[in-house]
This record gives C-alpha cells, structure tokens and sequence, in this order.
C-alpha cells in the first residue's frame, strides 16, 4: 500500500503534481499555508500506486512517496 | 514499506524564491540527483550567474563560486585547470549565456573544457523584470518587446544546445524540458548522462534546459507549463544534437 505525504509548507500551489498524477489523487485545497498559497492535499490515498510522477515534477520538493 | 522517493542529499533542506510553478526547482533537484548518483558532493563546485539561478549556493549543498554576469564559463574554466580533480558545472539562464555570456560559453565550449553546463532556457530575463532576451520567441510580449518580438528587427532566437553541437570541443549537447512526466524522466537521464562525460573525463557537455516562467510570462502555472509543450517545443526542438561518447 503507498501512500505519498505532502510537505504544506513548502507547497506554492502551482498545481503541477495534479496533472502528474494520473489517477488524479493529488487535488487543490481551499486552505492557505503560512506563505499564503492554497496547497495541494493527497485523497483516496489506498488508490495510490506510488508510481512518484506528483514527487518528480513537484518544482518544490515538497512530495515525499511511501511505498 | 520503505521511502520511494525523497530529496536529494546535495539539495538542502530549504524554501527556495523561485515563483510557484517555476520549473528551476526542479531543475535543481535533477541536478543534485545526478551528483548523489556519481557521489561527487564532497568535490563539486558549482559556478552560479546572475539570474533567478543566482542564489544556487543557499539551495544546493555544495561548494560554489559567483561569477559576474555571463562569466561562469570562464570561471568554471578557472575552477577546472586550478582542481582538475573537482566536479565543475554552471547554471546558467538564457539572459546569462545566450546575451551577456555569449562569448565567454562559445570559447569555454569550443576549447572542450572538461565541464558540464546546465542551461536553464525560459524565453526571457526572469529575474531582472521579464526582458527580452537572444531566445525570446518571435511575437512574444517582455517588457523591452511590448508588441511582440519582431524577427526583422531583433532577429530570430537563437538555439543553442545546437549552435554549441557543431563545436569540435563539445561533447555531449542536448536539450530537455520538465513539462511532463515523459519529459521529465528523459531530463533526468539526459542530465546524469552530461555528468557521465566529466565523470569520465571525457568533455565539455551542455544540456539546454526549457523552463517556465509564469510571472514573466503573465500565465498561471498551468498555462505556463503548457506553453513549454506547445510554443517553445515547436521553435526549440527537444533531443540530444551530439554525443560524441555514444553514452
């Protein structure tokens, strides 16, 4: 079972990682971190293959993957 | 369970400046994969420019020198002949070394200086206010090209992962973009194979890197990222234009 953890931090919301995904597991909040960018949260996580395509393209690193 | 994937060990732990989207990021990451994956940390320097790359020295954890604008192949030359047992590459924007450094890249390249370069290519001067620069598009609004770049009058842009392949001392030039997964992995290994050739001794190797500049560019990241796929693909084909060592 994998499952990825996303650092909210350092996410800057570009969106990237929901593109990546292809099962579109990766999706945008509604909530803002401390440096005021709405940030993106991991859902249906028991979907997750851990394939890492969210973690690779992320520009922040802000992906870490379990697998 | 164990850990697929995490950041790279010459990555340091920190926030970076570059605006969301911005694909020096990840850039960045690739670059420190490649040197976790030859285990030359401890003997990199890296040479930085002027540019959104100018702050390498606090996000990589490694050695690095600054050289003045578009200097970095000639310091990078400096850095090589002084420690020929040190790793050398430069980062470098397209403002850097397609204008300003134009000479200096030209010369470093055509001696074959045993070095890598990493060319990061976003069609403008990112950090400097969205100026036009060598590898602007032809039509594209910067701020010095309000109307769109005019090929009469400013030229067309210049390619140069295959200006620099027609060099004798280059020996390995390509060019990648991270606009998608497929690209990206091909980045990765396009990035590790120009490493190989110093690794090895074996040259001066180039890699042209397509990057997004959403600010600049007045685009969401989205749609900036999507420009890299469409626009800048289609004037800057991706692919690898020579690799002497056949790696």
């Amino acid at each position: 079972m994998a499952y990825i953890e996303i650092d909210e931090s350092r996410c800057k919301g570009c969106g990237l990682c929901t593109l990546a995904c292809s099962r579109k597991l990766v999706m945008m909040s509604d909530t803002a971190n401390k440096q005021g960018y709405v940030t993106a949260v991991a859902t249906r996580q028991d979907q997750c293959t851990g394939c890492s395509l969210c973690a690779e393209i992320c520009p922040d690193v802000a992906i870490v993957v379990f697998k | 369970m164990q850990q697929v994937f995490k950041k790279p060990v010459s990555l340091k732990d920190v926030q970076t400046h570059f605006c969301p989207g911005c694909h020096h990021g990840t850039f960045h990451r690739l670059v420190a994969e490649a040197m976790d994956e030859f285990g030359v940390q401890k003997r990199t320097i890296g040479v930085a420019s002027v540019g959104c790359s100018v702050f390498l020295y606090g996000y990589f954890d490694i050695d690095v020198v600054e050289a003045p604008h578009g200097r970095a192949p000639a310091v990078a030359t400096g850095v090589k002949r002084a420690r020929p047992d040190a790793f050398v590459f430069t980062y470098q924007g397209d403002g850097d070394l397609a204008a300003i450094g134009t000479s200096e890249i030209i010369h470093a390249a055509n001696r074959g200086e045993d070095m890598t370069v990493i060319f990061v290519n976003n069609t403008t001067y990112g950090m400097t206010g969205g100026q036009m620069a060598p590898t602007t598009l032809v039509g594209q609004r910067t701020s010095t090209s309000p109307y769109g770049r005019n090929q009469g009058k400013d030229g067309a842009p210049i390619r140069m992962a295959e200006l620099l392949a027609q060099l004798e001392g280059v020996a390995f030039s390509a060019r990648v973009a991270v606009n998608n997964p497929k690209n990206l992995m091909d980045a990765k290994r396009q990035i590790k194979k120009a490493f190989r050739y110093q690794a090895e001794g074996k040259g001066f190797s180039f890699i042209e890197a397509l990057s997004s500049c959403p600010t600049n560019w007045g685009m969401d990241p989205i749609k900036a990222n999507e420009r890299v796929g469409t626009e800048m693909c289609a004037y800057f084909p991706l692919g690898v234009f020579k690799n002497a060592a056949e790696f």
